[in-house]
């Protein structure tokens, strides 16, 4: 990918972080938004910027480099240009173990994505074996089926483990399942950085391996890569960086779907230039929404996860008029 | 090189083998060609050579080695498999598309070296793919892409080629030139392996045919002693007569009109 193309990603990354400082039910200047960053200036201003503001938008780009790099891989491994983790059910399976995980009371901050993980991976299995049942697995429409039947189903399980819970963790748990920056916490945000960045190693060095599963499975077989123990360690990986965004905000759809589409468009050819754009593209595009969120109907502040889907949902109709 | 031996192949779930004991001996400076009915298992031999169905009796070894025992990138530095179909999703360029042959000799985090990079540029200069080496994949005509196909293969390096069907969908032009180019291949030594439906070309190129009839060996042999009529009609399913080309003197297979035998 060109220099410049790396240039415009990092420029709408900043751009997203200085409107996500600036705007909200307070709405500070570009000037002083940056001046509170560093302390100066009105301490009320300081206070929104440093403590409410920062974690947020840091929570936001590490959620959206996790679902942009996981769309990526999960795009390249399927041969699909639809695939990604909250139409596969994979992020619907995450939220099931992190409620399983509520409602056990293990809420630790490392404890909720590996709960979530556990979810994830299980979901991405078994959307891999109904697939498989209806006898076609590369079909790309068999596929997002079974995702959705797997993400209906999940969403089920959710309302059942939640049956008996009060009041207030039932609306704290639909806030969530609609996906939410608004709980951001540097040490929460912290856990989802290390993971994210754990699976975005592990990602970026299978990227050689991804692009030849891209190319099919007797393709990579011929140029040396082992196809089933691969392609099970990408399912692995793309669950783990979707279960961590899912623990740390929630369900946020349409994010792994666009996020590698625009980074191809602007030019991205390889697997690993697609998987680094997308986590670049991820995090300027859920700290966008997420201004959005804020701003659309302020002061009150709608959920991310629809402001996600108001954008990907039209998307993803272009895109599957392109395929067809 | 390459040697099957009295290899049996069954698809999961199926009653019966796809192929029932073949042995056959690839050698290096030889090109073999696998020719017989659709379904008669060509491609099956293909899919064993690529590990995705394991034998179910007999083995597959590559100088000396038994294949099972190598992992694929082992494999992959031997052996240049072109598979029948390929289609990809996202174009590549096709510089980068013909590096991706070179995969099994780099590690994790390496990038290109200087060998990769002589070995794909020579790669793509011995296929004719040169000229195009900065467009995209999803930009070339169907005989540019088997060409770079063949590129990819010939920059894993490795000893041995096999190709199934490369020149389905070619002009004669295009097909020619991939004929002329896997027999120079194998005439600077190495052993090349072609799945065709081709058989007069085949019959003009191959130092040896082999005829797949339901899984088995029908015919094996130099092209005089496996083009023979009764066989080819027998195998096929229909009346063939084999008469000679006069301009250049090969065996030329030509169905006649009607019903088959029956």
């Amino acid at each position: 990918m060109r220099p410049r193309v790396w240039f415009v990603l990092v420029c709408g990354v900043l751009l997203a972080a200085l409107a996500g400082l600036a705007l909200g039910p307070v709405r500070l200047s570009p000037a002083d938004a940056w001046a509170a960053l560093w302390g100066a200036g009105d301490t009320n201003a300081v206070a929104i910027v440093r403590t409410l503001r920062l974690p947020r938008i840091a929570l936001g780009l590490v959620v959206g480099a996790g679902l942009g790099m996981s769309g990526a891989a999960l795009q390249a491994t399927l041969r699909n240009a639809l695939a990604e983790p909250y139409l596969l059910g994979v992020s619907g399976g995450a939220a099931v173990g992190a409620v399983l995980g509520v409602t056990l009371h293990l809420t630790a901050s490392w404890v909720q994505p590996l709960a979530a993980f556990i979810g994830a991976a299980a979901s991405v299995t078994l959307v891999l074996l109904v697939a498989r049942a209806a006898g076609a697995r590369g079909d790309p429409r068999v596929l997002l089926m079974a995702g959705v039947v797997v993400g209906a189903f999940a969403n089920a399980a959710i309302m059942v483990l939640l049956a008996g819970a009060p009041d207030e963790t039932v609306r704290g748990a639909i806030w969530w399942m609609m996906g939410s920056l608004g709980d951001a916490t540097w040490t929460g945000t912290r856990w989802v950085a290390l993971y994210v960045g754990a699976g975005g190693a592990l990602v970026l060095a299978m990227a050689r391996e991804i692009e030849l599963l891209s190319l099919g499975e007797d393709p990579a077989a011929a140029l040396g890569v082992e196809v089933e123990r691969a392609t099970r360690r990408v399912y692995l990986i793309a669950s783990l960086l979707a279960a961590v965004t899912v623990a740390g905000a929630g369900l946020v759809g349409f994010v792994g779907l666009m996020v590698p589409a625009i980074v191809r468009a602007l030019g991205a050819r390889t697997v690993r230039s697609t998987i680094a754009g997308a986590a670049i593209a991820g995090g300027a595009l859920v700290v966008a929404a997420d201004v959005m969120a804020r701003v659309i109907a302020s002061p009150a502040e709608l959920p991310l996860g629809a402001v996600t889907a108001l954008i990907g949902v039209p998307f993803f109709l272009v895109r599957l008029r392109r395929m067809a | 090189m390459i040697l099957f031996d009295d290899v049996v192949l069954r698809y999961p779930r199926a009653p019966e083998p796809a192929v029932r004991g073949v042995t056959l001996d690839v050698s290096r400076g030889t090109l073999t060609a696998i020719v017989g009915p659709n379904g008669s298992g060509k491609s099956t031999l293909v899919r064993a050579l690529l590990g995705r169905l394991v034998p179910e009796r007999g083995r597959i070894v590559l100088d000396g080695v038994p294949l099972e025992t190598l992992a694929r990138r082992d494999v992959a530095r031997r052996v240049a498999i072109v598979p029948q179909r390929e289609e990809p999703v996202f174009p590549l360029l096709v510089r980068d598309f013909i590096a991706l042959g070179r995969f099994a000799f780099g590690g994790v985090w390496s990038s290109e070296t200087a060998d990769d990079r002589v070995a794909v540029e020579r790669a793509a200069e011995r296929a004719g793919a040169a000229p195009y080496l900065a467009r995209r994949t999803d930009e070339l005509s169907g005989g540019e892409w088997q060409r770079v196909r063949i590129a990819r293969a010939l920059s894993q390096s490795g000893d041995a080629l096999v190709l199934d069907e490369p020149t389905a969908f070619l002009d004669i032009g295009h097909e020619m030139g991939v004929f002329e180019l896997l027999d120079t291949l194998a005439r600077e030594g190495r052993a090349v392996l072609l799945v065709s439906h081709q058989l007069n070309l085949v019959a003009r190129f191959a130092t040896r045919i082999v005829l797949l009839h339901r899984g088995a060996l029908a015919a094996i042999g130099a092209p005089e002693d496996v083009m023979r009529g009764d066989q080819l009609e027998r195998v096929y399913e229909w009346p063939i007569v084999i008469s000679r080309d006069p301009a250049v003197g090969a065996p030329v297979l030509v169905p006649l009109r009607g019903r088959a035998p029956r």
